[in-house]
């Protein structure tokens, strides 16, 4: 369908370039209007901005240096682009919790985060995908209504309420799980953080007791962040599937005497599986927002919770550092994703 | 008139007057509506929700503000249904009065999310050209914001509170709205009867907003019921943050994080508001599903 595009007398790109060309702009016009944002809220909506940042027992030595180190003093888009250029640095200044460079925090924090949403992120495939296809087989039957419920539940439900009652339920009734935090207090700061996400690190330096902590600590609070990605995947699946197993080509296979199961996962699902990189992509972006609220539950040492921790010590540089973090991982794997669609699906190229 | 004639009216072959085909449309989409029965269990919780708000002050027996110290953290029984918190505030007193706080955020954010979105959407889709790709560029980058955290940056920079909250949530759910509007404006911009309105003079304006925005407004309200569920729950986080609703408010989301110390032992005291959540963002979810199944069936899922 989308034929090449002339850029220039002669000059044609192929296609795939142009699309690959058309995401990268838009990414980049995403990225200033993220950070224009951000800038307004952490320049021009205080009615001191350096106020906002020093507090206001700061004497008025520091008050004045961070006033030109803001460069207050010059009109407002020399500082917009000033922060912007500083951003692009890797400068998304210092905190004034841990006197440290927010990005060094972030950097910190940020793999934990990253692990939560990804076993989420997992959970939720592997167990919403084959949700949503069941339901779909079994369309109007009662498989179909449960999945139905469990989905409007993951979807209805306040995160966070979810998990102070798995937390009831599971560690103090049940004593199934391990409680909040990453790990046991005495399992603390034995391996080395090699790539910050704990159950890899722990099974690189071969402490196996340490990744089975490590696991037992994670697995509830990767449940609840994960069931609201149940939710939205099993239900696409169910709906992508249902729209799949109308077409002809499926009547054209079973009519051939193809055994039902493979109509189902060979035929139907193959196709399926394109639309779900999407609908997978968007997923784990909104894990890696939506545990803002999961960390603060269960005490884990993520990004969403060095935000809140940060807002309430009115630490503005760490809030609006962890928001354009938060909000260019956001951005990007949202773009990923679509790009991959259109470069995976024969149709779309 | 009787039950049967006005049935009939209603159901008349050829409508005789604009009222008359105006009030058929909508009877003929309440009996598809009626057919299903999760709508229906959506729309009874909904009006159940604005019955126990309006009546707020006639089925509690106190006004979920004053305290019962000698009273405190009693678990559910026949004297207090639901038990009491900390204060010894009747807990389900203070779930019936947050039921206003609930509507009153929706509504606020609704009044302020659907006009913008709208007026967005239909201008760029009508006009088209350059203004439709600046507007449009404009809904994409808001669009592809994480919501709860801008949220929560912009109520950082205004102050925590109720209306900043709701400030925050209406900033960050309008774009959605501008999509669809666009996209039924695109639909509509070369029917025969826009072409008629204009040639009769009918300044742009004008056929935007009397004859364009009517015709959008059931995908927006659609989309609006089923983004409810998004907004409450959004809210309820933020008023769990601590940066919404203020204590005493019985704010359902402020409620649960008082309540977080008490879970152990006095477990109803933050479940309690927390099943109020669920199921209000149930029913909105069960409505919008039933609405869309209504107005749109292609595109139900």
């Amino acid at each position: 369908m989308a034929s090449a595009e002339a850029v220039g007398p002669g000059l044609v790109l192929p296609p795939k370039l142009v699309k690959v060309t058309g995401v990268i702009a838009s990414l980049i016009l995403t990225f200033i209007g993220l950070t224009a944002i951000t800038f307004t809220i952490g320049r021009v909506m205080p009615a001191d901005p350096v106020l906002a940042i020093v507090g206001d027992r700061a004497s008025q030595e520091v008050y004045d240096q961070v006033f030109f180190q803001l460069g207050l003093d010059q009109p407002i888009y020399v500082q917009y682009f000033k922060y912007l250029g500083q951003l692009l640095q890797g400068d998304l200044g210092t905190s004034i919790m841990t006197a440290q460079p927010v990005a060094e925090d972030i950097l910190r924090f940020f793999p934990a985060t990253l692990e939560l949403a990804t076993v989420a992120t997992l959970l939720g495939v592997f167990v919403g995908i084959p949700m949503g296809v069941l339901a779909a087989v079994n369309q109007g039957r009662w498989i179909d209504h449960v999945v139905r419920i469990i989905g409007l539940i993951g979807y209805s439900a306040p995160i966070f309420w979810l998990g102070m009652i798995a937390i009831l339920i599971f560690y103090f009734k049940l004593d199934w799980v391990a409680g909040p935090g990453r790990l046991d207090v005495f399992y603390d700061s034995i391996v080395d953080p090699v790539s910050g996400i704990l159950i890899l690190d722990a099974a690189l330096a071969g402490e196996w007791d340490i990744f089975h902590n490590a696991i037992a600590h994670l697995i509830l609070p990767a449940s609840i962040l994960g069931t609201f990605a149940l939710a939205y995947i099993a239900r696409m699946t169910r709906s992508f599937m249902l729209d799949q197993l109308s077409q002809e080509y499926i009547l054209t296979a079973r009519v051939k005497g193809i055994p039902e199961w493979r109509v189902i996962w060979g035929h139907a699902f193959r196709n399926v599986l394109v639309q779900l990189i999407t609908i997978i992509g968007l997923t784990y972006a909104s894990l890696l927002e939506g545990s803002v609220l999961t960390e603060t539950i269960f005490s884990w040492p993520g990004i969403g919770l060095y935000i809140t921790n940060s807002l309430f010590n009115n630490d503005m540089n760490a809030v609006l550092g962890g928001t354009i973090v938060v909000g260019v991982c956001f951005v990007g794997i949202n773009m990923l994703s679509d790009l991959l669609y259109k470069l995976v699906d024969p149709r779309v190229r | 008139m009787t039950t049967l004639t006005v049935r009939d009216w209603l159901l008349a072959e050829v409508p005789h007057s604009k009222t008359q085909a105006r009030c058929q449309r909508i009877f003929i989409s309440w009996l598809a509506f009626k057919r299903n029965p999760v709508a229906m269990i959506g729309l009874l919780i909904i009006i159940s929700l604005i019955a126990v708000a309006l009546l707020a002050p006639w089925i509690t027996a106190s006004d979920a503000l004053e305290l019962d110290l000698a009273n405190r953290l009693q678990p559910p029984g026949s004297e207090h249904w639901l038990g009491t918190d900390e204060l010894g505030r009747d807990i389900l007193d203070r779930i019936i009065w947050g039921s206003r706080i609930t509507l009153y955020i929706v509504g606020l954010v609704s009044i302020i999310v659907v006009p913008i979105g709208l007026v967005i959407g239909i201008v760029a889709g009508y006009i088209g050209g350059w203004v439709d790709t600046f507007l449009m560029r404009l809904t994409d980058i808001f669009l592809a914001f994480p919501r709860l955290i801008l949220a929560m940056a912009l109520v950082a920079a205004l102050g925590p509170g109720l209306e900043n909250a709701v400030l925050a949530i209406a900033l960050t759910t309008w774009s959605p709205f501008a999509r669809i509007a666009r996209a039924e404006a695109l639909t509509i911009r070369n029917s025969d009867f826009i072409l008629a309105a204009r040639m009769q003079g009918v300044s742009t304006a004008g056929i935007l907003s009397r004859h364009v925005a009517p015709l959008c407004m059931s995908s927006v309200i659609v989309r609006l019921t089923l983004d409810m569920a998004g907004i409450i729950l959004t809210a309820a986080g933020l008023g769990f943050l601590g940066l919404g609703a203020q204590p005493p408010t019985p704010e359902w989301g402020a409620m649960i994080s008082l309540g977080r110390q008490y879970l152990i032992d006095q477990w109803w005291v933050p479940t309690m508001p927390g099943i109020a959540i669920l199921v209000v963002s149930l029913g909105f979810n069960l409505l919008g599903d039933g609405l869309r199944d209504v107005f749109d069936p292609k595109s139900g899922g």
